[in-house]
């Protein structure tokens, strides 16, 4: 792994050292003079970029919450990790894959380490906004995969999905790959990354999920599902709310630039989306079960954010308020049917991102009324089956939910099953029972429910 | 001299302290305890599938009460942490040999 990593180094240094430095700005004061609107682009960028960072913080105190007092920390360092790893392997390999010169329309392959030409004010821009998207589809699937993972395996299977899994899939939709360049509708669209981020992240955690099998506990002896309570709705409940704030750096900062007035739109519908898929699951589980469930409905707030991610900026406020509505009722079904057929995720993620995701896709073909362009006010418009565009962009979407599964869910398992052969997924059953946090770690999350200062024996 | 061991509700300890300082029982400790006695299991739910806790969460208090207080202690506390329903808890009394107060060695009723 280690050797592995410096061979790729030097090979990308190498790479970088041959290819010119052509057209690179680092010092900003030739794209300044270009383009007097850099300054509010460049501050809108950055300021949603630093609002998706938070979402990893969102992402922690979700899981944390779902997971038992036993495993607290273990979730916390994987949170943590697979970002900081994750961000080392987007910058090596995963950038220059997604970003760099398109290779056939599958990946690309120039900019490593952000040398030579990519070192440059608008490219270090782009890095970093997408860095952070590439964090957010690589915690998802601590949350699938929470409570019985090894943190060795884990800490790999994050670096391989920000440096190949996601930023291969990012080529082919917003790196100029061939989903882009789909001849129906405008190519396969995805705004924001319903598909890019939260399918990749949920295809990851499902293929973890299943090739792990359930926490031990979770199944009665005659199979059927037991409740395993999370320790901190309060935890929960903050991370919702992380998330929920991050997501408004997440779908309007997809714009790139302040000058595109339509993120005020986006703004709204990515807010009545959240709402709508909270409001959605708190009435549906109501109705089934008889009471308001309370980590439900947080989740019903994700599924909504996670669906409307895609379209938000090619959609009006009602069809948004739909769009979330659904997100949070297929949501709740999903998580019961996941369950149902035994596969354990601890806390929604593969329902809340992969499913939802999957929706909020499709939604474009369908909701997109044609008012907004690719990323900018120009023509040709966005336009889904409601609006006489067609089928065509509903096919597009189709196309690219089938191959975004086919490729993450692929190559996840497959890698997954690998690690599993040879490093080992799961921890021991002792292990599990003792939880993460002292079998992994050595470090508890609530040392003094442990020990008290006063009772260690030196 | 008794001890008294009561395990009442969790939500009823404020008004036995109350009435105990009140009537002047400074002395008291108390624990959090889980147990359990004739009282339904507590039925809770989570992502929709319910689960039950019969180790209900309850107070236990321990006073020492002098032989002439005992009477008024128990009624004290039947009036204060009763509501009529299953899981009042119970009130147990101790003798006791010996109070010692560590600070100046006084002993029995006086060191209460």
């Amino acid at each position: 792994m280690k050797s592995s990593f410096l061979l790729c180094l030097v090979l990308a240094l190498a790479m970088t050292t041959v290819s010119p430095a052509f057209a690179a700005d680092p010092a900003g004061d030739v794209t300044l003079a270009e383009d007097p609107n850099a300054p509010v682009n460049f501050t809108w960028t950055l300021i949603a970029a630093f609002l998706v960072f938070l979402m990893q913080g969102g992402f922690a105190m979700l899981e944390g919450g779902l997971v038992r007092a036993k495993n607290v920390s273990n979730i916390m360092m994987k949170n943590l990790s697979d970002f900081a790893i994750g961000s080392l392997g987007f910058w090596a390999i995963g950038f220059p894959l997604m970003f760099g010169t398109s290779v056939a329309g599958i990946f690309g392959a120039s900019k490593w380490l952000l040398t030579g030409e990519a070192y440059d004010v608008s490219t270090y821009l782009l890095w970093i906004f997408q860095m952070v998207f590439a964090g957010t589809a690589a915690t998802i699937a601590s949350g699938a995969m929470a409570e019985r993972t090894k943190f060795r395996t884990y800490y790999i299977i994050s670096f391989i999905i920000t440096s190949l899994i996601y930023p291969v899939y990012g080529h082919w939709v917003w790196g100029g790959g061939w989903l882009s360049t789909l001849p129906f509708g405008l190519g396969h669209v995805d705004f924001a990354g319903s598909g890019v981020v939260h399918m990749v992240g949920g295809g990851a955690g499902l293929a973890g999920a299943l090739l792990l099998g359930a926490r031990i506990g979770k199944y009665d002896k005659d199979g059927k599902p037991r409740a395993i309570p999370g320790h901190s709705i309060s935890m929960v409940m903050l991370g919702v709310f992380l998330l929920w704030f991050g997501w408004f750096g997440f779908n309007p900062g997809s714009t790139l630039a302040a000058t595109e007035l339509r993120i005020s739109i986006i703004a709204v519908t990515t807010l009545l989306a959240g709402s709508a898929g909270g409001v959605a699951a708190t009435l549906y589980t109501w109705k089934k079960f008889g009471r308001p469930d309370v980590t439900m409905a947080g989740n019903g707030v994700i599924a909504g954010l996670v669906a409307i991610t895609a379209p938000s900026a090619w959609v009006e406020a009602w069809a948004a308020v739909v769009i979330g509505l659904a997100a949070g009722f297929i949501m709740v079904e999903s998580v019961l049917l996941f369950e149902r057929k035994g596969v354990d995720d601890p806390i929604g993620a593969i329902s809340c991102h992969l499913i939802a995701g999957i929706w909020g896709l499709i939604s474009v073909g369908i909701f997109a009324d044609g008012t907004y362009g690719l990323y900018t006010t120009e023509a040709p418009m966005v336009v889904g089956l409601l609006y006489g565009g067609g089928v065509g962009q509903l096919v597009a979407q189709v196309i690219g939910v089938a191959a975004n599964f086919a490729w993450v869910f692929g190559t996840s398992y497959s890698i997954l099953w690998v690690l599993k052969k040879t490093l080992g997924l799961r921890v021991s059953k002792e292990e599990e029972l003792v939880g993460l946090d002292l079998s992994e770690h050595g470090a508890v999350g609530y040392p003094y429910f442990v020990s008290r200062p006063e009772e260690r024996s030196e | 001299m008794k001890k008294i061991e009561a395990i009442i509700r969790n939500e009823k300890l404020s008004e036995v302290r109350k009435a105990l300082l009140e009537a002047d029982i400074l002395g008291i400790t108390v624990y959090e305890v889980r147990g359990r006695g004739r009282q339904k299991d507590l039925e809770l739910q989570f992502r929709g599938r319910e689960y039950k806790i019969d180790l209900l969460p309850k107070i236990k208090i321990e006073l020492m009460i002098g032989d002439n207080d005992v009477e008024k202690a128990v009624n004290l506390l039947i009036r204060t942490a009763s509501t009529g329903q299953i899981g009042d808890g119970k009130i147990t009394i101790l003798p006791i040999d010996d109070i010692i107060r560590i600070r100046t060695g006084e002993r029995g009723e006086e060191a209460i």
